[in-house]
C-alpha cells in the first residue's frame, strides 16, 4: 500500500513486515524515530517481539547478537557515534557470522559534534566484515531491509548487514513509499531458521579462542563470503522483483553511462541530486551520467570497471575522508583503474551535513576540466580556513 | 574423562581437558555452577581466563550451549539470549547464565551489568572473583584488595601495593533491589551450590560473586586453594551474605574472627605485609570493617 512516510517509518515498516523476536536499540539522532516506531509496534501488539531497552550501544549490538546466536531473526538501528561506539561489537558479530540487519542513519563523527548527515560512520567500519548497502530514497531503504534479512539469513552466507540511509536527508525527509503486503513478505522471507544457534537440545561453543593455527582462516574464509555476496546481492535483487514487481537490490547502478563522456561515482541520497543535475546536463547535450555505488562492501570491482574502462573522464563524490589520505570511494575506485585509462578524480563534499546542491556537483565538473584531483574538497568557505581555525573549534 | 570412565558424565556440564593452572579456583567454581544449573541453561561468557582456558579452538570444555563475544558484554549478551528465549516461549524451561571475572564484572563490565539488573532480565550473572586481570598477566582491578602486589600495584618505594579498597559490587547490585545478589568461595563448596541453587530458582536478575584464589595470581601452592579460601572468609576479609530485594538476609557467621595474618602469609601478594605493620594493619581494618558491618561474629 502506497503511503506518505517519512524514512525512518519506512525502515521501521520494513522491519515490522521481517517479523524480528527480537529487537534491541539506544536512542540517538537521527535514528530515533526508527526505534521509537518500533518500540510502538511492540507497545500496540502490531509485532510481535521483545523490545530490549538497552543502557548503551555496545549493549545493544550485543543483545542482538546474543539473540541472534540463539536463533531468533533481530533488528537494531543506530548512528555516527552509536555505530563506533558498537564497532567492537560489529566486528564481533562478523567474526562470529550471525546475519544481524542493522540500518544506520548516516552522520558525521564527533568532533566538533554534529548531528547531520555524511557518511563516515559505516565507511570507517568498512572493514569489519559487514554487507553495506547504501539506498538512494526510502522506498529503496525499506527494500532493502526485506532483502538484507534474505541475503543475510541465507545458509551460504550468515552475513550480518548495515543497511545505509542518509541521516535527516532520508530519515525525516517524506516520500511516497509502497509498503508491501504482509502475505509478499512472508512468501519473499520465510522464518529465520538458523543452521547453528545455541540450544540445550544440542549444546554447541560459540566464540572460540581462534589461535594462529587457526585465525586467518577465519578471516580469509569471511572475506571469500563476502566476494560470494557480488553473485548473491543481484539474485536476491532479482527475486525480490520477481515477488514485489519492482527492482531489488543490486551492487550498483547506471544512469545514462553508456554513451557518457563523464562519470560521476557517488553512494546514497546524493545520487538523486546528481541525476537532476544530469538530466539537465543532457538537455543541453552534455553527456554525463552516474554510477551509483549501492554495495560499497562487498566492492563491486568489476563492474566498477566494466562500467568505466571506456569513460574518459570520472569524478567520485566522497561524503567521507580518510584523514591523512583522500576520499575512501576514490581510493577504490582509482583501484580498479591503477594505470589504466581513464582519468580519475576524487572528491570530498557534504561532510557533516553541508549540502551538496547542484552548485557544488557543478564545481565538481567545473574542476574536472581544469585538472585532475585526487582529493579535492567541495564547497569549503575559505574565510574560515585561518590559521587559528587549524587548532579546533 | 571419557563416558565409559564415569558413569556420571552426563551430569557434568564443565568437563575435564582445559587448560587452567594446577589448583585454578575458578575452574572448580565454574563447574559447580554448570553442574547445580544442569542440561537446561546457557552461558555468556566474558573474555578471561576462563573463557581463554575452557574453549580453545576446536576444543570446548562445556557441554550446555555456550557463547563468548567480548570482555564487557557478558551481561548484554545473556539479556539478548534471555530476550530471544522468551520471545520463542522458551525461558520458564531454560536458565540463562551470564559469567565473567572480576574485572569484566566490576570495570569494564558493569555498565552492562546494571543495565541487565535493571531491565529485570531472568539471568544469574556469576562474577568469578581472584582479585585482578589474571589472564593478562595479574592486573589490578576494581576487586583487588588494598595492599596487594600486582603487576599495577607493584611495590616500590613510593607504592605499597594497592591503594584502594575492593569496590562494593555485592550492594551496588542489591542496591538495584534484585530478588538475589550473595557472596560465596570455592572454600566452602555446600554453601556456594546451596546459593547458586536457590539463584535458579529464582525468576528475576541475580548475581553471586564468588571466591576464588588463583594460585598464578596470588602465589600460593596449588594445593592450597580450598584452605585459603576458607581463610578469607574466617578473618572477615571475604564476607559471605545473601541480600535479597535489598536487605541483607542472611550471613554466613564467623564467631571468633582470625586475625588475617594467616591468611596473608601462605600468599606472595601480601607477603611485603609481613614487614609493613602499618600495610598489615590497614588490611585488618577492613576486616574488622566487614566484621561490624555484616555483624559476621554476632
Amino acid at each position: 500500500m502506497k503511503q506518505f512516510l517519512e524514512g525512518s517509518f519506512a525502515v521501521a515498516e520494513g522491519a515490522k513486515l521481517c517479523k524480528p523476536g527480537v529487537v534491541s536499540a539506544y536512542p540517538i539522532t537521527p535514528q530515533t524515530h526508527i526505534v521509537e516506531r518500533l518500540a510502538d509496534f511492540v507497545a500496540t501488539g502490531s509485532l510481535n517481539a521483545q523490545f530490549v531497552n538497552v543502557e548503551s550501544e555496545h549493549s545493544a549490538a550485543t543483545v542482538v547478537l546474543g539473540a541472534c546466536a540463539a536463533g531468533v531473526r533481530v533488528f537494531t538501528a543506530t548512528s555516527s557515534q552509536g555505530l563506533i561506539y558498537m564497532s567492537e561489537v560489529l566486528f564481533n558479530i562478523a567474526g562470529m557470522r550471525f546475519p544481524v540487519v542493522m540500518v544506520c542513519a548516516n552522520r558525521a563523527l564527533s568532533a566538533p559534534i554534529n548531528i547531520w548527515n555524511d557518511q563516515q560512520d559505516a565507511v570507517s567500519l568498512r572493514d569489519s566484515g559487514w554487507v553495506q548497502v547504501y539506498a538512494e530514497n526510502n522506498q529503496e531503504a525499506l527494500d532493502f531491509v526485506l532483502q538484507a534479512y534474505k541475503l543475510g539469513e541465507n545458509p551460504k552466507i550468515m552475513l550480518p548487514i548495515i543497511v545505509n540511509m542518509d541521516g535527516f536527508i532520508l530519515t525525516h525527509g517524506m516520500e511516497t513509499v509502497d509498503v508491501p503486503a504482509n502475505e509478499l513478505v512472508d512468501k519473499f522471507l520465510p522464518p529465520y531458521k538458523a543452521p547453528y544457534k545455541l540450544d540445550v537440545e544440542n549444546p554447541m561453543s560459540f566464540g572460540l579462542l581462534g589461535d594462529p593455527t587457526v585465525y586467518i582462516e577465519t578471516r580469509y574464509a569471511l572475506h571469500k563470503t563476502l566476494e560470494d555476496c557480488l553473485s548473491m546481492i543481484p539474485q536476491v535483487g532479482k527475486e525480490f522483483e520477481a515477488t514485489f514487481g519492482r527492482k531489488g537490490l543490486d551492487l550498483v547502478e547506471l544512469y545514462k553511462v553508456e554513451d557518457a563522456k563523464t562519470v560521476i561515482v557517488a553512494m546514497g541520497s546524493v545520487c538523486g541530486t546528481i541525476k537532476d543535475y544530469i538530466d539537465t546536463q543532457r538537455e543541453e547535450g552534455k553527456k554525463i551520467g552516474l554510477l551509483r555505488i549501492v554495495s560499497y562492501r562487498p566492492f563491486p570491482k568489476e563492474k566498477v570497471y566494466e562500467a568505466l574502462k571506456k569513460i574518459p573522464k570520472v569524478l567520485v563524490l566522497d561524503k567521507s575522508i580518510s584523514l591523512g589520505s583522500e576520499g575512501p570511494l576514490y581510493t577504490e575506485v582509482k583501484s580498479v583503474f591503477a594505470n589504466k585509462k581513464p582519468k580519475v578524480s576524487g572528491f570530498v563534499a557534504g561532510l557533516g551535513g553541508r549540502d551538496i546542491t547542484i552548485e557544488t556537483i557543478k564545481d565538481m565538473v567545473d574542476i574536472s576540466r581544469k585538472k585532475e584531483v585526487r582529493c579535492e574538497f567541495l564547497g569549503l568557505r575559505p574565510e574560515l580556513l585561518k590559521e587559528d581555525f587549524y587548532v579546533g573549534i | 574423562m571419557s563416558e565409559s570412565d564415569n558413569g556420571h558424565f552426563e551430569e557434568y556440564m564443565f568437563v575435564s581437558g582445559h587448560t587452567a593452572c594446577a589448583g585454578c579456583g575458578q575452574s572448580l567454581a565454574a563447574r559447580i555452577v554448570a553442574d547445580c544449573a544442569g542440561k537446561n541453561a546457557m552461558v555468556a561468557n566474558a573474555t578471561g581466563c576462563l573463557e581463554v582456558f575452557s574453549t580453545k579452538a576446536p576444543e570446548s570444555a562445556w557441554r550446555t550451549p555456550w557463547i563468548h563475544s567480548l570482555f564487557e558484554n557478558s551481561s548484554a549478551l545473556a539479556s539478548g539470549m534471555e530476550a530471544a528465549l522468551r520471545y520463542l516461549g522458551k525461558i520458564d524451561n531454560t536458565r540463562v547464565i551470564a559469567q565473567g571475572g572480576d574485572g569484566g564484572t566490576a570495570d569494564i563490565g558493569i555498565q552492562a551489568l546494571s543495565g541487565m539488573l535493571e531491565r529485570g532480565h531472568d539471568v544469574l550473572y556469576v562474577c568469578y572473583d581472584n582479585e585482578a586481570y589474571m589472564n593478562t598477566g595479574i592486573q589490578r582491578s576494581g576487586l583487588t584488595p588494598l595492599t596487594a602486589s600486582t603487576t599495577t600495584s607493584p611495590l616500590g618505594a613510593k607504592m605499597h601495593g594497592n591503594w584502594r579498597n575492593k569496590k562494593p559490587l555485592i550492594e551496588i547490585c542489591a542496591a538495584h533491589f534484585i530478588p538475589y545478589a550473595a557472596t560465596a568461595s570455592v572454600g566452602y563448596i555446600q554453601d556456594l551450590q546451596r546459593k547458586v541453587k536457590k539463584a535458579l530458582s529464582i525468576r528475576g536478575p541475580k548475581y553471586i560473586q564468588i571466591h576464588v584464589p588463583c594460585p598464578l595470581g596470588w602465589g600460593h601452592d596449588s594445593n592450597l586453594t580450598i584452605d585459603i579460601g576458607k581463610s578469607a572468609v574466617l578473618c572477615g576479609l571475604y564476607p559471605l551474605v545473601e541480600y535479597e530485594f535489598g536487605k541483607l538476609a542472611n550471613v554466613f557467621k564467623v564467631p571468633t574472627p582470625k586475625p588475617i595474618n594467616d591468611y596473608v602469609k601462605a600468599q606472595s601478594r601480601f607477603k611485603h605485609l609481613l614487614k609493613d605493620e602499618a600495610a598489615l594493619k590497614s588490611l585488618q581494618e577492613v576486616a574488622n570493617k566487614n566484621i561490624e558491618y555484616y555483624g559476621l561474629n554476632k
